[in-house]
This record gives C-alpha cells, sequence and structure tokens, in this order.
C-alpha cells in the first residue's frame, strides 16, 4: 500500500471562484517560445522584448507607427467586382465579403497621406490578413494613384509590403497589376521622386517581382520571409531541405539584395533621415 | 434478364483543359523554330555581362522582311538532352538580365523589338533566389516601360505568370490561338484550392487563361490564328499566321514617334482592370 494518497477532495475546488483569469494576459513568443506579457509586446510595436521577434502587424497598425497623427485615407471606395465568377472552396464574392467584415477594409491595402516627421508623404501599407495581402486590381489601382498623385505633389512615396502575391481569383488581371504598377514607378523615376519600399513579413511572389524590389531603398524587417517563389514550392522543384534562414531578410541582405535591414522601433526615424538625404530640409 | 452495364455520360470536355495541353504539346514550335522562319540573318547576343548566358531565354539580332528587329524569346527544349540544357523553359534572373541588356541596347539604335514568350515560369530554385529573381523580373517591367521604340510580344505557348510577363510589356501582345496566359499553372492552382493537383482542369477553366478569355478581358491586343489541329502539326503554317500579325503590328507602330510610344504602352497597362472595380 502507498503510505502517500492524494486527498481527492482537494482538487474540487469550486470552478471559477477563486482563480484569476489570466487568458489573453500572456503570449507565448513565436521566435523564443517564452511567455511575455502582451502589454509589453504592444508597447513595442509587437517586437518580442526578449528576442527581438518581429510579429506581423496590419495596415492600420502600420500607419500609426509612420505617420505623425493624423493622416487622410485615399481611394477607400475602390473595390473589385469578381471578374472571372471565380469560385474555390467558397465563391470568391462571399471569400470578399467575409473579408471585408473581418477585416473592416474593402481590399488588402490602405492608401493614405499625411506627414512623417513634418514632411507630407503618401503611404500605402498592405493588410496580410486580407486574403494573404494578396494583389487583385483594386491593389493595383490604389498603388497606382497613390504614385500619381506622389508625382503630382512631389510627395515621397512609402510602401510598405506584406503579400503573398498576386491574386489568383483574379487570375491574369492580377498578373497585369504587376506591369501597370511597375510602369507608373517608372514615371515616378523619370520624376526623381523618392520611394522607399519596407518589406515586412511575408513579401513573395508577384509583389517581390514588381514594386518592392523597385525602391530607391529597398529596406527590411528583421526576419521577414522575402522571395520570389514560396520556400514550399522551391523545396517541391528541387526536392531538398531548404537551408536555416534561406529568404529572410538577413539573407538577402548578405546576397545585396536589400539595401538594409532595419527593427521596427528604427523604421520611422530610418525614413525620415533617409528622406531628409534625398528630398533636403522639411 | 440482367440490366447491361451502361457506360457514364462522359464529362463535357473541359476546352480551357484541352488548350493547357495543347499549349504545352511536346511538338509545338518553339522560340528558335519561329526565329528560323520569320528571321533572317539571325545571330544570338548572349549574357547579361555581369553572371552569366541563360540558355532558357534567347535573344539576338536579326531581320524581319528587311527590317532590322531585335529578338528575345523563351526557349524550351524538345528531347530531354535540350530540355534538361534550357531548363524547361524556366529563366533564371541572369536571363532576364540579359533580356533586358540587348532591349536598351536596342532603343538606343531606334530598332523594334519582338518577344515569344513561352515558359512555364521563372525558375523557382536556391541560386535563382540568391541571384535576385524577382528583382530581375520587376526590373524588366519597369525598364521595358521605358523602352522607346515598339515592342510586340506573341505567347506562343505558355505565358506562365511573373516568368512570361517580364518579357511581356509590349505595345501589341497577342496569344496564338491555343496559348495560355496565367496568374498560376493549373496545377499549382488546384493544389492550393481544392488542395489537390490533379484538379487541375477544373483550376484551368477557373483561372480563364485562354486567348478568348483574356482578350475578353482586355489583357491582350489580338489572337494569332494556327493551321487546324494546332501550331504543332504545321510550324509553317503557324509562322506564316505569325508573321502577318508582326508586319501589322511593326507598321502600325511605326508611325509613332518615340514619345508615342511610351505613352501608347504605359496607357494600355495603366488602364488594365480597372474596368472590374
Amino acid at each position: 500500500m502507498p503510505w502517500f494518497k492524494r486527498e481527492k477532495t482537494i482538487g474540487t475546488l469550486e470552478a471559477g471562484a477563486k482563480s484569476v483569469r489570466t487568458e489573453g494576459l500572456w503570449l507565448k513568443c513565436e521566435g523564443c517560445r517564452q511567455i511575455i506579457w502582451k502589454k509589453d509586446l504592444e508597447a513595442n510595436h509587437q517586437v518580442c522584448p526578449k528576442c527581438e521577434n518581429h510579429s506581423r502587424i496590419d495596415a492600420a497598425a502600420r500607419l500609426a507607427l509612420l505617420f505623425d497623427g493624423e493622416y487622410e485615407v485615399l481611394d477607400a471606395g475602390l473595390t473589385s467586382s469578381d471578374p472571372l465568377d471565380f469560385v474555390d472552396s467558397k465563391p470568391y464574392r462571399e471569400r470578399l465579403a467575409s473579408m471585408r467584415s473581418a477585416t473592416g477594409l474593402t481590399d488588402a491595402l490602405i492608401s493614405a497621406c499625411g506627414t512623417l516627421e513634418g514632411r507630407p508623404v503618401q503611404i500605402c501599407s498592405m493588410e496580410p490578413k486580407f486574403i494573404g495581402g494578396s494583389m487583385g486590381c483594386v491593389v493595383g489601382e490604389k498603388i497606382t494613384r497613390a504614385i500619381e498623385r506622389s508625382i503630382a505633389q512631389r510627395a515621397p512615396l512609402i510602401i510598405v509590403s506584406a503579400s503573398g502575391g498576386a491574386r489568383m481569383q483574379e487570375g491574369a488581371i492580377s498578373l497585369m497589376q504587376m506591369a501597370k504598377i511597375s510602369g507608373a514607378l517608372m514615371r515616378l523615376d523619370q520624376a526623381a521622386i523618392t520611394y522607399i519600399s519596407v518589406l515586412t513579413d511575408q513579401t513573395t511572389g508577384g509583389v517581390t517581382a514588381s514594386f518592392a524590389m523597385l525602391g530607391d531603398l529597398n529596406i527590411a524587417e528583421p526576419g521577414a520571409l522575402i522571395g520570389f517563389a514560396g520556400p514550399r514550392v522551391i523545396e517541391q522543384t528541387i526536392r531538398q531541405k531548404l537551408p536555416d534562414g534561406f529568404q529572410r531578410s538577413e539573407f538577402l541582405l548578405k546576397h545585396g539584395m536589400l539595401d538594409d535591414v532595419v527593427p521596427r522601433k528604427e523604421l520611422k526615424p530610418y525614413i525620415a533621415t533617409a528622406l531628409r538625404f534625398f528630398c533636403g530640409p522639411v | 434478364m440482367e440490366p447491361q452495364p451502361v457506360a457514364a455520360p462522359e464529362a463535357p470536355p473541359n476546352e480551357a483543359w484541352q488548350r493547357v495541353q495543347l499549349a504545352r504539346h511536346p511538338k509545338r514550335p518553339h522560340t528558335l523554330d519561329y526565329i528560323q522562319r520569320l528571321f533572317t540573318e539571325f545571330h544570338e547576343i548572349h549574357g547579361d555581362r555581369s553572371y552569366g548566358d541563360d540558355p532558357a531565354i534567347v535573344s539576338g539580332m536579326g531581320f524581319f522582311e528587311d527590317r532590322p528587329v531585335m529578338i528575345v524569346g523563351e526557349q524550351k527544349g524538345r528531347d530531354t538532352k535540350q530540355k534538361l540544357y534550357r531548363n524547361f523553359g524556366m529563366p533564371k534572373p541572369e536571363g532576364y538580365r540579359k533580356a533586358i541588356r540587348v532591349m536598351q541596347v536596342a532603343a538606343k539604335f531606334g530598332r523594334p523589338i519582338v518577344t515569344f514568350l513561352d515558359t512555364p515560369g521563372a525558375y523557382p530554385g536556391i541560386d535563382a533566389e540568391e541571384r535576385g529573381q524577382a528583382e530581375a523580373i520587376a526590373r524588366n517591367l519597369r525598364e521595358m516601360a521605358r523602352i522607346n521604340t515598339p515592342i510586340v510580344c506573341i505567347c506562343i505557348g505558355e505565358g506562365g505568370s511573373g516568368g512570361a510577363l517580364a518579357l511581356g510589356v509590349g505595345n501589341h501582345v497577342y496569344l496564338l490561338e491555343n496559348a495560355i496566359y496565367s496568374v498560376i499553372s493549373p496545377e499549382s492552382c488546384a493544389a492550393i484550392i481544392y488542395r489537390e493537383s490533379a484538379r487541375a482542369a477544373e483550376a484551368a477553366a477557373a483561372l480563364r487563361l485562354t486567348a478568348e478569355d483574356l482578350l475578353r478581358l482586355g489583357l491582350i491586343d489580338g489572337i494569332i490564328p494556327e493551321p487546324p489541329g494546332g501550331a504543332q502539326e504545321d510550324a509553317d503554317a503557324a509562322a506564316a499566321c505569325v508573321r502577318e500579325s508582326l508586319r501589322w503590328s511593326l507598321d502600325q507602330l511605326g508611325l509613332l514617334s518615340a514619345e508615342e510610344i511610351v505613352a501608347h504602352r504605359y496607357e494600355k497597362f495603366r488602364q488594365m482592370g480597372n474596368f472590374f472595380l
């Protein structure tokens, strides 16, 4: 007979009577697997205070991080009419509607103007939660209009990318947005208006292969997945495991594809300095 | 009497999927087959002058009915050895960099450019990523927009996403009757939406990738007819059809000034997709 026996009655505390609700207050960091206090994470712009792992943030949070305060959202009414009548696990129209109610946005990008350290700028910020931040005709048109406004107002352009690439549900129309935006960037380039491309986790496919790689400066947040083909596609093609850190910001920096890797909290001062360098004092 | 088993009625043939198979037909004429039939005194120009020469893209100078033109095209192989040499028509960054280099030299001397699109897609491999596949394609899109001589693009087989578009920013863009142009391969699309690549035929229909679809969506300028049964049945006849369209385009675009050529191309791509907003 065992010399110790758990008293069964001890375990039957009345549920919820004295317990403190801790759910949602603490989070496990994706990078270091440590427990972090949610408020610490929020105060640090969703960057882990222990390991500097940059969590994804939404388009609105990004704009709040970069603009001085108030900003004006532009072209918010543009929506896609589902040109292909595309149906996968559910109709594209329904998918758009559910994404709209989930994110409060009409498509995967917010275009806005405001000031950054006192300088008027155009900022386009992609929303990774909206069908993977994918680019269809709405994203293409919003960016092109932002570029045209940049040229007309001689205001620098900043595009923050977070996208899986061109949107499959709009077929070749999505593909052609790459050419449309790149053409507009040619005009921006001719007009010598500064364009800073900020690549964040994740930027792949047709977005990387068009405007995200065409900045006067291409900078990325630490640890962001950046590439043309997705890692799974490459693994299937070459049939071997990819090396650690492949297609991460630091890998691209080493291979000469990025101008710098800039942590989130230094992003705004970095851009402000770069704009002062290229455009002169405010 | 026992009822006889009745054969299940055949599913209606999926037109889009048939086109995909024709576009990939092993005997379909490739870029070099057209170059041989359409241009005289063709001399290949090799290399990107910074890393290497990509055999998946062929470029060079030639004469089209006595007119000097620069030719750039994606090249697939015919037999296994050729396929491997041409990397199945999947270009690497040095291929795209070679392409834009020769286009820029053509523009410098006022020569029109003809491109042939025929690729499953840009090569997805470690080396291509390391050397900046995305940057190479992006740069081509921007710099082709700047070229101030006529660009005529002809998709002769598979227009595989960004890998094809990187040579596809033209004043006139044609698809051969049985060619396709798509944002993603039907197999990859099926793998994503149905979780099985075997349902590629359904995905092909959903993607609207046939020449008629693209013309209706306002993404291409014209469809070049093919001989009965498809271009693989008679390469000479297919090339003759391409010749007609190419002559017409070069004549029409030849009337425009350098500034008008750039504006014409810009306006064409500028309105793409706006109808669906």
